[in-house]
């Protein structure tokens, strides 16, 4: 490849970094989670306007749902919530159970699920939707590796949620995490109930939520709690904090690899 | 035994209904083909989707009839005689051998085109028309087809010169109304295969169109038209229906429903845009179309809302408009609300429902409040069907289990809560339901279950015998 080439393109690929860094995200686009540490990682709390990805194990699912539903419950701020789903997750992990979302606290009259057929006609959905301003949130429910989500579609979805404002949640179930365009990557377990007599009834649902990758701040990992009557997330007070030590300024290790491919 | 004959084997004899053996005697090198019932009356739909040009009144009359009203159609093709012709020679284009008749009732046309094709009988006219037709031509069946000729009634005007009386004594109430029918007196009506729309809107081409350019650009100009025509009467549609009339005769109709009367043209040029961009077997054109139709078969009167300062109602349209749109794309039962139930079965107490249909009737429901200050006692996620659980033992007969294996992986239970003892509705279930035994679960890992017991001990379960067995589990939820 000749100089002159090379030069343009490095020209162009830092022109992409300014862009892509320039997204100026203010305080008030972003909503308060609850949990204090999080929230300080997150530079005030989850930015609208863009899209985060929560991954977990096959087996976590409900744990993952859970989550994802107390951050859309965050961010939608009463507004309805489109949820899309494959067909085949729903046999994995079970239908999403209105029951359950009002037990969380969460309001049910503004849910409208979609079910659909596959994978392509889901992206192409949830692209549709996060481009419709009366929204408050998408929730994309993908289960497994799905090779027709990549760099190319994660880019329209953010894209268009940058462009209506509204909200996008990847619910990505037993899948590797790969480069996106999302705003913060999270990886779900379910966490124990807080200690206490062992044939004694749990509480409320406890997640183990790692935050992999973060565009605007430090990664980390916290057990969060979540709040069914003030719809919030907090720091369970009989748990010991932290858990582990968090590396303050991580590098994301997708990032890493796609620069280099790049 | 044979079908149906074409006019060279009529002339050596054969007839409809003869033995193959017979008929195989008299001709040796006759050509047999297996009669396929259904592809004829496939065919006979196909013909009548065609027909859909001439007007939206079509009625089949099985198994080789069709009805056209053309009750004020006639005059925009030239006239009746002009349409029969036209009709006639584009039938017999496409390899088709046709009778047609015009008449003023549908059983006088009907009995003309097995004597007379090709007439066009005037007002009043029709007893005259139909006077020395066989009586065979009414298609009254062969039982009373062969008691005519028997009584010496040859042609249809001599059963007509009968009294009504006699007639009626001897061959039913039902062959008389028929008669009258036939001899212009009174009217069956006919019943068309699809209910009239309200509103219709069309485009023929001289010359065939096939690019999706022109196809677009013809459906948002009939769009146009068709909005101006129902913003007169205030309506709005709820269903559209767009028709492709292909030059070799294949009908293609594609439908879009919307959840709100739809008021302006851009919303129907783009709900159109979604679905033919998403048919599974795509439009194809072939040597291409050569009539467009637009028709509104649903329509809803519109209120006028105050729009601008209500933010609300805004947010509201704008929902209402993307599932429309999803829903022609992907299918209106993939798109949902849901509909709290007046039940505490768990698997039944939400109801699905189309978001276009209830999306109002979902933002206003009342859902169940859930307990202050409990932690969730219904699973986030519920499976459709409970998955049956292994359950090494349980120490106390109506305990929870100390361990479970669900989907070949063995899970410790750390935390109980439980039971919640939910009886079937007796009242409703016709078979016997079992009584289940709910217990929320946590494991080891951290993981949340919703289980249950299907049957209480001693008294609800029983094997083969008549004796007491030990209840199913299984697990129906999970929670967060």
């Amino acid at each position: 490849m000749s100089g002159a080439r090379m030069s343009a393109l490095a020209t162009l690929r830092s022109q992409i970094e300014r862009i892509e860094t320039a997204e100026v995200v203010h305080p008030r686009d972003r909503i308060a989670l609850g949990h204090g540490a999080a929230d300080a990682a997150l530079k005030g709390g989850l930015a609208r306007a863009a899209i985060h990805e929560v991954f977990c194990e096959g087996r976590q699912g409900a744990a993952a749902t859970g989550f994802v539903m107390g951050l859309a419950g965050r961010v939608s701020a009463r507004r309805p919530l489109l949820w899309v789903r494959q067909d085949f997750s729903e046999l994995e992990t079970g239908a999403l159970s209105m029951s359950g979302l009002s037990e969380l606290g969460l309001d049910p009259r503004r849910v409208v699920m979609v079910r659909a057929a596959d994978v392509e006609s889901a992206l192409r959905t949830s692209a549709d939707a996060l481009a419709c301003d009366a929204l408050g949130a998408v929730v994309l429910e993908l289960w497994g590796d799905v090779r027709q989500f990549d760099l190319v579609a994660s880019r329209k979805l953010t894209l268009a949620a940058q462009g209506s404002g509204v909200t996008g949640l990847l619910l990505r179930m037993a899948a590797q995490p790969l480069p996106s365009t999302a705003e913060t990557r999270w990886m779900l377990r379910a966490a124990h109930s807080p200690p206490g007599s062992v044939w004694s009834a749990w509480g409320a649902p406890v997640f183990n939520a790692e935050l992999l990758r973060n565009r605007h701040g430090p990664c980390g990992r916290w057990i969060m709690e979540w709040n069914c009557d003030e719809c919030q997330f907090s720091e369970p007070s009989t748990y010991p904090q932290p858990v582990a030590a968090a590396p303050a300024h991580r590098q994301d290790p997708a990032v890493r690899w796609q620069r280099r491919a790049g | 035994m044979i079908h149906a004959l074409d006019e060279a084997a009529e002339r050596l004899g054969l007839y409809i209904g003869q033995p193959l053996a017979n008929a195989r005697a008299m001709c040796p090198d006759l050509r047999v083909f297996d009669a396929d019932i259904v592809a004829d009356a496939k065919t006979l739909s196909d013909i009548a989707d065609w027909c859909d040009r001439f007007t939206p009144l079509v009625a089949l009359d099985p198994p080789h009839g069709l009805f056209l009203d053309i009750t004020g159609c006639a005059h925009l093709f030239g006239g009746e005689a002009t349409l029969l012709r036209t009709l006639v020679r584009a039938l017999g284009r496409q390899g088709f051998a046709v009778s047609a008749a015009i008449a003023g009732t549908s059983v006088c046309a009907r009995t003309l085109t097995r004597q007379a094709t090709g007439t066009i009988v005037a007002d009043g006219g029709e007893a005259e028309a139909i006077r020395s037709s066989p009586v065979s031509a009414l298609g009254a069946g062969e039982a009373i087809t062969t008691g005519l000729r028997r009584a010496g009634l040859k042609t249809i005007g001599d059963v007509a010169s009968r009294s009504a009386s006699e007639i009626t004594a001897r061959f039913g109430a039902r062959f008389s109304t028929l008669l009258a029918h036939a001899l212009g007196q009174g009217d069956a009506p006919i019943s068309p295969r699809k209910p009239l729309p309200d509103y219709i809107v069309e485009k023929r081409f001289a010359e065939p169109i096939a690019t999706d350019t022109m196809i677009a650009m013809t459906l948002s100009r009939l769009a146009d038209t068709l909005i101006a025509s129902m913003e007169k009467q205030g309506k709005g549609a709820r269903r559209l229906e767009a028709a492709f009339f292909r030059t070799d005769g294949v009908v293609r109709a594609i439908t879009v429903e919307t959840g709100r009367p739809v008021t302006r043209s851009a919303v129907i040029d783009r709900l159109f845009r979604e679905r033919l961009d998403a048919l599974a077997d795509p439009l194809d054109p072939g040597f291409g179309f050569d009539m467009v139709r637009l028709s509104a078969s649903r329509t809803e009167i519109v209120v006028q809302e105050q729009r601008d300062l209500d933010a609300h109602v805004h947010d509201n349209d704008e929902l209402a408009a993307l599932i429309d749109r999803i829903a022609a794309r992907i299918g209106g039962k993939r798109v949902v609300v849901h509909l709290p139930q007046d039940t505490h079965i768990p698997e039944s107490a939400v109801l699905a429902a189309s978001a276009q249909h209830h999306l109002a009737a979902a933002m206003q429901a009342e859902w169940p409040a859930r307990v202050a200050s409990e932690p969730p006692l219904r699973p986030l996620r519920l499976f459709d069907k409970p998955e049956p659980i292994k359950v090494p033992f349980a120490t106390v007969p109506d305990g929870p289990p100390h361990q479970f294996t669900w989907r070949r992986a063995l899970h410790a239970v750390v935390r109980v809560e439980g039971p919640e003892r939910i009886a079937m509705e007796w009242w409703r279930q016709d078979g016997k339901q079992l009584t289940r035994d709910y217990f929320r679960i946590e494991d080891a890992e951290g993981l949340r279950f919703w289980i249950f017991r299907d049957g209480l001990y001693e008294g609800e379960v029983f094997d083969g015998d008549g004796k007491p067995a030990s209840p199913g589990w299984y697990v129906h939820g999970l929670f967060a």
